[in-house]
């Protein structure tokens, strides 16, 4: 039996979205009436490692901070419309946050939302010391470890009829590939469907990406209104393959020029894109306008899923020291230049990153091999950024004193001097076997 | 014979550049389908090297999309440590897709340069 295609909207891309992104989004999927659902992406690498650290103070902290934000504006036009919710932004913690959507829900006068809980990707607890030391080579102990897990819990409880659905740590495209499995009843080993699905999730899985949003390039990549940009929407097939649309009265476009950078964003080997569903493959797909904002992405392949998970731990990384002072006008390029020497000098003990901003910075390397060959000039507006780390804060701090003390022992006309310490997070990842993690739904209680 | 001159590669490609730990990979799109021979000559692997020669990259490597008519270069260790290690401001890399497109690409003298997007 055919089904019916699967609109699939994207209402965040990450933790920091737009909070009034999904909103449009919403009101399109319910304007067109068939099965839908809302996917709300908000968990980077590091998002995990800061909600641990919440939740290490606070047990009822450590899912998505924004959550209320995020939720609350579009919950009972969901509800209301049958449009599902899914989302990782349990993040560290998505019991805690399905508590607190159940809340929400009953305070808008729905008494029995349908809320389940995906887990089984928080390996920080000590019975998975012993994996992690195996895998990652180290009996550091990590103040988060994560599994990346794939669509099979997620539409497990899509089937057994979740309205929300929580997750922690998955892999960003499997928020778009449960549901499209459990909507089309597709087998787990249908590598060329959920192949497709995962592209489909990977176009989302970034919100305004596709839709012109890390896109425009005035006089190159111009796009109408991107003030107002709309999060696209995907029309899901039996098959798999997609439209790309976005939510209707809203800015932005969805062309085959946004759509290629999106489907090779963050994609390294393009016969290969590992998830753990599957092995996504674009090297013969088809990337087609079939209207105004509106691209096919056809012919994806699939193979055989990884037979390993991936696992990012974090550890305690130290402390970073940023400090920033400006200089303009005549001259302003050698004083800010002067500034960095005095302040090499007197941090001998850090191993110091120097940025001109205006003259060398982000294309640059903390080695400063580009800084020293950038050609000396005279550059007018001239900010001095300069960054290190150190496993001491005290040490780190030290930093911030010193490009403080500029304003009265530096040069000339140094203003704005601003000054920052952040805790450190470092990462490392392996692969474990499948058989390590076990994936699982539970409903809030 | 014919002269050359060269222009940006932003004039004949757009890209987008991303990252996932120490690795950075950026998409190089043709415009048009008339440059996309231009460019797998000449946006080499070398030609990347030599881009990113000061962050020291362990490995570039090229993989060629012919049906989108883009290329995706993939830098290994070349973010100094990547998101959660490196100094730079710009920790994920991604404004490095400008100084991909920056590179100087040799044409024609008479390169009739259509500008817009793919058709």
């Amino acid at each position: 039996m055919a089904r019916q295609p699967l609109l699939i909207g994207c209402g965040a891309g990450f933790s920091g979205d737009r909070i009034d992104a999904a909103d449009p989004v919403v009101t399109t999927l319910a304007e067109n009436g068939g099965p839908a659902c809302l996917m709300l992406e908000t968990l980077a690498e590091r998002t995990l490692a800061l909600a641990q650290l919440r939740r290490r103070e606070d047990p009822g902290a450590g899912y998505e901070p924004m959550l209320d934000a995020l939720v609350a504006p579009i919950l009972a036009e969901c509800l209301g419309s049958g449009i599902r919710i899914v989302s990782n932004f349990g993040a560290a913690n998505p019991e805690a946050a399905a508590w607190r959507i159940d809340e929400i829900a009953h305070l808008q006068g729905f008494p029995n939302p349908r809320i389940a809980i995906v887990t089984g990707d928080d390996l920080s607890g000590p019975e998975y010391h012993e994996l992690l030391a195996r895998h990652l080579h180290t009996s550091r102990v990590p103040v988060s470890a994560n599994a990346y897990l794939g669509a099979e819990a997620i539409a497990a409880a899509w089937d057994a009829g979740a309205e929300v659905i929580v997750t922690g740590r998955v892999a960003d495209p499997s928020l778009a590939v449960g549901p499209a499995m459990a909507h089309f009843g597709w087998d787990a080993g249908d590598w060329d469907r959920l192949g497709r699905a995962t592209m489909a999730g990977h176009l989302l899985e970034c919100g305004a990406q596709v839709t012109g949003g890390y896109f425009a390039d005035p006089g190159f990549n111009d796009v109408p209104d991107l003030a107002n940009v709309g999060f696209p929407i995907a029309k899901v097939s039996e098959d798999g393959s997609c439209v790309i649309g976005k939510a209707e009265h809203t800015g932005g476009c969805v062309t085959i020029a946004t759509v290629k950078e999106q489907l090779l964003y963050e994609v390294h080997d393009p016969a290969a894109y590992l998830t753990p569903d599957v092995t996504a493959d674009i090297t013969h797909a088809h990337v087609t306008q079939v209207g105004p904002d509106r691209v096919a992405l056809s012919d994806v392949r699939g193979h055989e899923r990884p037979a390993t998970l991936k696992v990012t731990a974090f550890y305690e990384g130290g402390w970073l020291a940023e400090g920033g002072i400006s200089y303009a006008g005549p001259g302003a390029e050698a004083r800010a230049r002067l500034a960095a020497e005095i302040l090499a000098r007197r941090l001998p003990e850090l191993a110091l990153r120097i940025d001109l901003i205006g003259v060398v910075s982000v294309l640059a390397d903390d080695h400063g091999r580009l800084f020293s060959k950038a050609p000396i000039g005279d550059a007018r507006d001239v900010r001095l950024r300069v960054a290190a780390r150190h496993h001491d804060r005290e040490a780190a701090e030290r930093l911030a004193q010193e490009v403080t003390a500029l304003y009265t022992c530096g040069p000339a006309g140094g203003g704005g001097v601003r000054t920052a310490i952040r805790q450190r997070l470092s990462t490392a990842s392996c692969f474990v076997p499948r058989e390590a993690v076990q994936a699982r739904f539970d409903w809030v209680q | 014979m014919m002269g050359s001159r060269t222009v940006p590669l932003r004039t004949l490609a757009h890209g987008r550049a991303g990252d996932k730990g120490n690795r950075s990979n950026v998409s190089v799109i043709a415009r048009h389908p008339e440059y996309w021979d231009l460019l797998v000559a000449q946006v080499t692997e070398a030609a990347m090297a030599a881009v990113f020669a000061h962050r020291e990259p362990s490995r570039v490597t090229r993989y060629v999309l012919p049906n989108l008519r883009a290329m995706n270069f993939v830098l290994d260790d070349a973010l100094d440590g990547g998101v959660n290690d490196s100094l730079n401001l710009d920790s994920h890399g991604k404004s490095l897709a400008f100084l991909v497109l920056d590179l100087a690409v040799e044409v024609p003298e008479d390169f009739n340069q259509t500008t817009g997007g793919d058709p």
